[in-house]
């Protein structure tokens, strides 16, 4: 064996903040890495600043730090654990750049750390555009035709010298962030000076487009032997133009033939011997359609979205391995996980298709932009797994949960022939629709081709499922129909739709002709060795192959589906340590979920893996085998919760509290009726179903209101309205979608929000800690940064608090977790709203409270009572630290979104600051989301007239800290009026240079800015903070935010910034 | 038209049938390479044999054929789960279907061919007979089943006549024991001058080109039935020309030198297998198809060492004859289909006729 015996303690970096472009997948890839090298007896020290994660737990590495991810904390980190190694490329692009930040300052070298797997030098030539290009000169690799700029002129030369229309790549970036494609001079000019500015090294390359071609990924490994494997290809639906992390992708490639698949095989590795990549590596092609031409798109030289779906697509731990080659092992040492007989060192191979879908945040961001490009703009991604692309594509879009079962989208229905072949030429995430709606109005697959470039193989797919459509609505049902419209994927309430029969109809014909799923096992090899793996996917076959036998009860745990706004990776986080604690408890667990870039997903995690969609039928199928003791929906987030009425009717008991339960406290009569009988206020508010009625309601209870529809997670749909058009306007966007349920008009109560997760065992509840937002009520918890002990919450109303917490949960006879949100004012504490699960909170109390809420509350599930459990009921006592969860948002890849704040969440992701004062943990928290400028910059504000007042001790207190103010006319005079010298900028009617251009120039390091009232999207306001987030300058819509940011700067010059490890936070003292 | 495929051990799997639909009786193998049918459907080293695709989607790119291995399908029935409607590649020439047609390839879809896969790999490659039509016996079929005997295919796929290829300054004599035409292009490609010898070439016939080296190609069947080759690689042998041989060659060498061959449960036939080089430690991915593999404990070492073993089941990849003249592997580096990584087998072949010639 060739594992290096001088690696004993490494240091891992993590991710941070799930941004568009980083989600999930590398904390399902940190927490394989850590499990793989903890299983070696390695110390594994953690750096991300992510507390949702998983990775970031006690139980996966052996010290946490939740810190900024910043060079500074990673020398800290080191100064103090002196590691001898460090892991970066399991961390995504963050990680990367810092590692090789450290690596070229001579940190790494004059502290003895060693950085393993792929060394800098290599990653190095595979990031620099121009080492790459040399790179692959030298090894007759052909990339598109380009060229590196790093100034706009330089990029304009190139351009001219290569031809328009052209690809603008910025250097080290995220996600291709700030790239884009420009046809002529003048996009060439806004897309490349962007570019420019977003480059950490200021570089972007020119390159000539090759929109059309198709994009083919390779995950490909090496170790230091030279041993290289392809664990998977992929072929993008798309073809080049649009980001593969917007594409759906099908996994393995479908439509080249051997020539073409081996051509690439071998270019991909021998990119990665030249490269001398040491671990798992991503390379990208365009490939011509109507020849070998082909080019090198991009290579990245770790892990990545792309090996977290391969790894899920195939059942290769890319991760794992990756982490063993960074030990010095070499493939064939390495066993196989999966067939337990053979090694690593081989090459998956699937007797399935595999088809992602990405989840796009548009029904969160309704005026952003959805045309799809080269920035990426998803937030997370689904995958099906099955043997046919038809019903591995159906499969996914109902994963989706955008109401659509189908490829029928009724929205597309009132456009006519020509607006759908119009609509073919942008593309945007309602494609897919758009293409099976052209089909249905008898536009050919040619005619598609001809304009989208998409494979005539992917057009004819979707054509045969849009003839299913057909003939399942026109002939008359028979056997051979229904088993080919079941294998091709439709569910029987589409079929029910499409004959004008019942739910029930359907299934009865099936249980008639015995048409039922099977389930088939994911072993890398095809059948071709038995494999051991329990990790399952549903198709029609002949033989099924999960065997239900068990000796202990089962239980199985509903997943959270994909990573989208509001509902992020904090509930598989939740719904991990489940599996965890149901597994200690002696259960066998059963997950079910959708998300590739999960560890939930991971194959060892819970017993059984099953691979499907979370709608009814297909967890019912699973139920029909499984015949579980018990299922858990409280972890799932609202996608599980969805579910709970159904899986209860199917006979399997909720564990937990009940679906009763969950509707008494989402239906809004029955928990007024609640809050009555416990004499617990809550502001007042309506439910009503049309418009008028919300225009009445709302007069009636007075302006302002909050208007959102009820039964959702993540205040979606949300907003404050100030007037009657407002009214009209949210309901308009809450309406497109039919809503099953009542829309809520309530009054809205300006105060502090507080935030409580507990833990109910039937009898009392225990509570974790109280967390208090540093935004008034109106921008969404989600959104709000959260202070971790309430500090600025009376005594008095703390214990109001958990007063009204603990008779709230016996009244709502919760078991297990209960999250609620408060508004404090005027001394008297107001219920918003209070949902019996697991919310986004969980991980992050968890861990800075060392309480174990999940664990509990699967115990609870069993009748244990919290006192048994160890716990005593009540608050708990205060650990002397401060931990502040800040929000962190993708604004600058979301064109056209508005960042102003409110009470619908935008945010993808969050921080954590944590120390044991208030403004060491502000500061961490700041420098954390991406503040990096904290002392003495140059702000701009502009606020409205009704801010004025409140915006002034922040103005004089930026001033006096050396910031120098810039504002508008309105604001600067105000300012001057109280002795705060400005600089003045005109607005945008008055004249250039005005407040954009200043904003583009670089200058300005802090945008403060509050919207004027209503959704003011065409104002000045709109277009100043849009500007910002493109520059890449911190934009703050909140005065909160803005005064919570001035602590940080008043503190920054004092405050030594420590490393804190997490998993000792129990050694910190009570300071109760 | 319905099809059913009735195994030897009397499972019945059924499908709908497609290509040329005849009843067939056939050895029934599977395959487990995502792409590269047309060049599975032209090896003739699947004479004989019925091949069913672990891969669910096939025909996806139909048929280009400048990808065809030989001049025509050699195998006698085609098993997969789902036979893609529309075709679409560039290069594509016809639909697999039309082509299967007109080649009288019975093939059948609808198939859970993991199922049937599963079945292989339990109860081992088995006969059986493809049967159309709605009324089948098992029962009956399955008698003629058990009488079927497979017959040796070499005579069959080998060409009746010698052919040239290529006209490069080394020659090179090649044995066609149903030769893939990627074997002749890699050596075409790398300046060979190529005779292909039919079966039943002896050592004579071969010496009469005056090559520089000797190739001896893959084939269908068991390779005990090759009786009289086996005795003419004696010879090859014997006179210490430069050898290089693959599959079917590669066993028929180790015959002729001793060593014994035995049939794998069910035969390793994919583009995904691990082969480790003993003198380096390297492991390559390789293209294989074979149900015969040489016995490694029958392998003399005085006569010739193992010089590339599996790493699935650690069976005899290759072996380096003591005669300093003579190597050989039971894998596929002219790839068609499957990795390239090995390619560089025929430039070692190539290099030892230089020094040979030196």
């Amino acid at each position: 064996m060739s594992r290096r015996k001088e690696i004993q303690k490494v240091i891992l970096i993590g991710s941070g903040p799930i941004v568009i472009g980083q989600a999930a997948e590398f904390d399902y890839a940190g927490t394989q890495a850590c499990r793989a090298l903890r299983e070696e007896g390695i110390e594994v020290i953690l750096i991300n600043s992510n507390p949702a994660t998983i990775m970031t737990d006690g139980k996966i590495a052996d010290k946490v730090y939740i810190e900024p991810l910043t060079a500074e904390t990673v020398k800290k980190v080191i100064l103090k654990e002196k590691p001898d190694s460090i892991l970066p490329t399991l961390g995504g692009q963050n990680a990367l750049n810092l590692a090789v930040e450290l690596e070229e300052s001579g940190f790494l070298r004059e502290h003895n750390v060693e950085m393993i797997g792929t060394s800098a030098d290599t990653i190095r030539m595979a990031e620099d555009r121009e080492l790459f290009k040399e790179a692959m000169d030298r090894i007759h690799q052909p990339c598109a035709e380009s060229e590196v700029a790093e100034t706009l002129e330089d990029s304009l030369r190139i351009a001219e010298r290569i031809g328009y229309p052209v690809v603008v790549r910025p250097a080290y970036t995220l996600g291709g962030s700030g790239g884009g494609i420009a046809h002529d001079e003048d996009q060439l000019r806004a897309i490349a000076s962007l570019g420019l500015q977003r480059s950490r090294v200021h570089q972007v390359l020119i390159e000539k487009s090759i929109a059309g071609w198709k994009e083919i990924e390779y995950e490909v490994m090496r170790d230091k032997n030279g041993n290289c494997i392809a664990v998977c290809n992929m072929e993008n639906f798309d073809p080049v133009g649009i980001h593969t992390g917007d594409s759906i992708v099908v996994a393995p490639c479908q439509t080249l033939a051997d020539k073409e698949t081996q051509m690439l095989r071998t270019a991909a590795l021998d990119i990665i011997t030249e490269l001398k990549v040491e671990g798992g590596c991503n390379v990208q092609f365009a490939l011509n359609p109507k020849s070998f031409e082909y080019c090198v798109i991009e290579v990245n030289p770790r892990v990545s979205r792309s090996s977290a779906l391969a790894s899920k697509a195939t059942g290769y731990p890319i991760a794992k391995v990756a982490s063993k080659i960074a030990l010095g092992y070499t493939l064939d040492e390495i066993p196989n996980a999966i067939t337990q007989k053979t090694f690593a060192c081989f090459e998956p191979t699937l007797d399935y298709c595999v088809v992602k879908i990405p989840k796009w945040p548009f029904d969160k961001f309704v005026y952003a932009k959805r045309r799809l490009g080269t920035q990426m703009k998803a937030t997370g991604e689904v995958m099906g797994i099955a043997p046919t692309f038809e019903q591995a594509l159906m499969k996914s879009v109902r994963s989706l949960e955008q109401n659509m079962d189908s490829l029928m989208d009724a929205t597309l229905k009132e456009f006519s022939r020509e607006e759908i072949a119009e609509k073919l030429h942008e593309p945007d995430d309602r494609r897919l629709f758009v293409i099976a709606e052209a089909l249905r109005r008898g536009i050919t697959i040619e005619e598609i081709h001809h304009i989208t470039a998409i494979d005539l193989w992917f057009l004819d797919k979707v054509r045969r499922i849009v003839d299913m459509e057909k003939e399942i609505s026109g002939e008359e049902m028979n056997r051979e129909l229904l088993y080919r419209a079941k294998e091709m994927g439709f569910l029987d309430k589409t079929i029910g739709q499409l004959t004008g029969k019942t739910l029930e109809e359907i299934r009865e014909l099936q249980r008639k002709w015995e048409i039922a799923p099977v389930y088939k096992m994911v072993d890398t090899c095809a059948a071709e060795f038995d494999a051991e793996t329990p990790y399952y996917y549903s198709r029609y076959g002949s033989q099924n192959e999960s065997n239900p036998a068990s000796d202990r009860k089962k239980i199985m745990v509903i997943g959270s589906g994909p990573i989208r706004i509001g509902q992020g990776i904090e509930f598989d986080f939740c719904s991990v340590h489940s599996v965890w604690a149901l597994r200690d408890l002696g259960f066998e667990t059963i997950i079910v979920n959708n998300n590739p870039e999960t560890v939930s997903t991971d194959f060892d995690i819970a017993d059984k893996l099953y691979f499907e969609p979370l709608t009814e039928e297909d967890v019912l199928h699973i139920v029909q085998l499984e015949k579980p003791d018990g299922a858990v929906v409280q972890f799932g987030g609202q996608t599980a919760i969805k579910l709970a009425r159904a899986i209860e009717s199917m006979g399997v008991p909720l564990l937990g509290t009940s679906f009763d339960s969950i509707d008494e406290a989402e239906d809004r009569e029955r928990f007024d009726q609640i809050l009555h009988q416990c004499g617990i206020p809550r502001a007042e508010g309506r439910m009503v179903y049309t418009c008028a009625q919300a225009i009445q309601a709302a007069n009636e209870l007075g302006y302002p209101v909050l208007v959102r529809p009820s039964y959702v997670l993540g205040g979606q749909g949300m907003q404050i309205a100030y007037s009657d058009e407002d009214v009209i306007e949210h309901i308009g966007i809450i309406n497109r979608v039919t809503q099953e349920h009542p829309i809520l008009v309530d009054k809205y109560i300006m105060g502090t929000e507080v935030e409580v997760d507990a833990v109910c065992d039937g009898t009392d509840t225990l509570i974790p800690g109280i967390m208090q937002h540093i935004e008034r009520a109106g921008v969404h918890s989600g959104d709000s940064i959260s202070v971790y002990p309430a500090i600025g919450v009376s005594q008095e109303m703390q214990e109001k608090i958990v007063d009204y917490t603990r008779k709230l949960a016996k009244a709502l006879h919760v078991k297990g977790l209960l999250n609620i949100q408060f508004i404090v004012k005027d001394n008297t504490v107001y219920v918003i709203e209070a949902n019996p699960r697991s919310s986004r909170t969980v991980p992050y109390i968890t861990k800075v409270t060392d309480i174990p809420i999940v664990s509990l509350a699967v115990g609870t599930f069993f009748g244990k009572t919290l006192p048994e459990m160890g716990y005593s009921y009540g608050l708990q006592s205060q650990k002397d630290l401060i931990a502040i969860k800040m929000p962190v948002f993708s604004f600058e890849k979301l064109y056209g979104a508005d960042v102003n704040l409110g009470p619908e969440m935008k945010s993808t992701g969050e921080v954590l600051g944590i120390a044991h004062t208030y403004g060491e943990a502000l500061l961490k928290s700041f420098y954390g989301a991406g503040f990096h400028k904290i002392q003495k910059g140059r702000a701009m504000l502009t606020v409205r007239n009704s801010d004025k007042a409140e915006v002034l001790p922040i103005a004089k207190g930026l001033f006096e800290q050396g910031w120098t103010i810039y504002a508008t006319k309105g604001t600067s005079e105000f300012l001057n009026e109280h002795d705060i010298p400005t600089v003045r900028v005109n607005k945008i009617d008055e004249g250039k240079p005005d407040i954009l251009d200043q904003i583009t120039s670089g200058k300005i390091h802090l945008v403060i800015n509050t919207p004027s009232g209503g959704n003011a999207r065409n104002k000045d306001g709109y277009l100043i903070r849009r500007y910002a987030v493109e520059c890449g300058i911190p934009c703050l819509t909140s005065l909160d935010t803005a005064a919570a940011f001035l602590t940080c700067v008043q503190n920054a010059e004092t405050t030594q910034l420590s490393v804190v490890d997490i998993t000792k936070v129990s050694s910190f003292l009570n300071i109760i | 038209m319905k099809a059913v495929l009735v195994l030897e051990n009397g499972m019945c799997f059924e499908g709908n049938g497609f290509g040329y639909q005849q009843d067939t009786f056939c050895e029934v193998v599977f395959n487990s390479a995502m792409c590269g049918y047309t060049e599975l459907l032209t090896d003739p080293s699947y004479a004989g044999q019925g091949v069913v695709m672990t891969y669910p989607m096939i025909g996806n790119y139909g048929i280009c054929y400048d990808d065809a291995e030989s001049v025509h399908p050699w195998l006698k029935a085609f098993i997969v789960h789902s036979l893609t409607e529309k075709a679409s590649n560039f290069r594509c020439d016809v639909e697999l279907d039309a082509y299967l047609q007109y080649n009288k390839v019975p093939g059948m879809e609808g198939v859970d061919t993991r199922h049937l896969t599963k079945v292989l790999r339990e109860s081992g490659t088995m006969r059986g007979k493809l049967c159309y039509g709605e009324n089948v016996d098992p029962e009956e079929v399955r008698k003629e089943i058990l009488e079927y005997q497979p017959i040796s295919c070499v005579p069959l796929v080998s060409s009746p006549e010698s052919k040239q290829y290529g006209d490069g300054p080394v020659k090179i004599a090649l044995m066609d024991y149903g030769v893939k035409l990627n074997i002749v292009r890699s050596l075409v490609k790398r300046g060979c001058t190529v005779r292909c010898f039919p079966h039943t070439a002896t050592f004579e016939d071969l010496m009469a080109f005056r090559p520089d080296g000797i190739m001896l190609s893959n084939g269908p069947g068991d390779p005990q039935d090759c009786v009289q080759q086996i005795q003419e690689l004696k010879k090859v042998y014997a006179y210490g020309i430069p050898t290089f041989a693959i599959c079917l060659g590669h066993q028929l060498m180790a015959l002729a030198q001793g060593a014994e061959t035995y049939k794998l449960t069910y035969g390793h036939r994919g583009i995904n297998h691990p082969v480790k080089d003993l003198s380096s430690g390297r492991v390559y991915i390789t293209s294989q198809n074979h149900g015969y593999v040489v016995d490694e404990k029958t392998v003399d070492p005085s006569v010739a060492e193992i010089s590339f073993v599996s790493m699935n089941d650690g069976s005899v990849e290759g072996l380096r004859y003591k005669n300093g003249k003579v190597f050989s592997v039971q894998f596929h580096p002219e790839a068609a289909s499957g990795p390239k990584d090995t390619g560089f087998l025929f430039d070692m072949f190539l290099k030892g006729i230089g020094g040979s010639q030196l």
